[in-house]
């Protein structure tokens, strides 16, 4: 039988629910025995995220964002959506020091930390609809775990 | 800086500096937390806090700026010696503050990074514009 999982979360888009959303995240990956560097990864990620859904696509108002995460045997994929403004260029904005509030003094690296952290990252966006990432990464990469070996 | 030398309080202090976000921007939600500082002559250390994400990021912009101003800094360090986390929002933390200071000859300096800190930081090439400090080598 395949080992899968789910579990969401729906919280305000206030950039205190950061911290709660990566916590939340990591600690629902930790069923699939993940290295703390695997965790950091994906708290990253996921932090890169929300960061993006509060400051661009709520441009800081107070809606909802949702994290949707599933476990598949040993990978991870967590969606994070908005109904914000949504991302008039995907490939745009995805390339790295881009950004479109230089004054925030935002580095510009929101996305290609994703990319540098997840296996894979997907971009769907509509303009006025909102915007949806999809993560994927799996844990356990090139290790084999030690229990399943003979002595 | 004379005057100042009289009393050593005054030019070598340390703080921990309130969140004053204005209600306008935040609601009703105010936080006394953020940021550890110390000035030393021109020297800015900013102990950073465990987590440095685009929540605490704002605050500590805020309160670096003021200080930078008000104390002719040129050199800052940024200490991650309680650091176990930070993002993009982090880097442009450090990045902003290095453009301020890069005009006066300034530099920036990264002191007990851990892999973790250090990894983001190579990442976004923020080791080509600061110095990342080594210690206790085996």
């Amino acid at each position: 039988m395949k080992n899968t999982n789910e579990m969401e979360i729906i919280f305000d888009s206030r950039s205190s629910n950061e911290g709660f959303a990566r916590v939340a995240v990591a600690s629902f990956m930790t069923q699939l025995n993940p290295t703390v560097e695997e965790v950091s990864d994906v708290k990253t990620a996921v932090s890169e995220a929300v960061t993006n859904a509060i400051i661009h696509g709520y441009e800081n108002e107070i809606h909802k964002i949702s994290i949707f995460c599933q476990i598949e045997e040993n990978q991870i994929s967590v969606i994070v959506e908005d109904t914000g403004k949504g991302i008039e260029n995907v490939e745009e904005a995805m390339q790295p020091m881009y950004t479109t509030k230089p004054e925030l003094e935002r580095s510009g690296m929101g996305f290609a930390f994703m990319e540098a952290f997840m296996d894979s990252v997907e971009v769907e966006s509509e303009i006025g609809q909102g915007t949806k990432v999809k993560m994927k990464k799996t844990i356990g990469k090139g290790r084999e775990s030690w229990t399943t070996q003979s002595l | 800086m004379e005057i100042r030398k009289n009393k050593k309080k005054d030019y070598e202090r340390e703080g921990y500096v309130t969140d004053a976000c204005p209600s306008f921007l935040n609601g009703t939600n105010r936080r006394s937390i953020i940021m550890k500082y110390q000035v030393q002559e021109n020297c800015l250390t900013i102990y950073l806090p465990r987590e440095v994400d685009h929540h605490n990021a704002e605050a500590m912009k805020r309160e670096a700026d003021k200080i930078i101003e008000k104390d002719h800094i040129k050199y800052i360090i940024f200490d991650f010696a309680d650091t176990d986390f930070m993002d993009s929002s982090g880097i442009g933390v450090i990045m902003g503050r290095y453009k301020t200071i890069c005009l006066i000859g300034g530099e920036i300096w990264a002191v007990h990074a851990n892999k973790r800190i250090r990894k983001i930081l190579t990442l976004s090439g923020m080791t080509k514009i600061m110095q990342i400090y080594e210690e206790e080598k085996v």
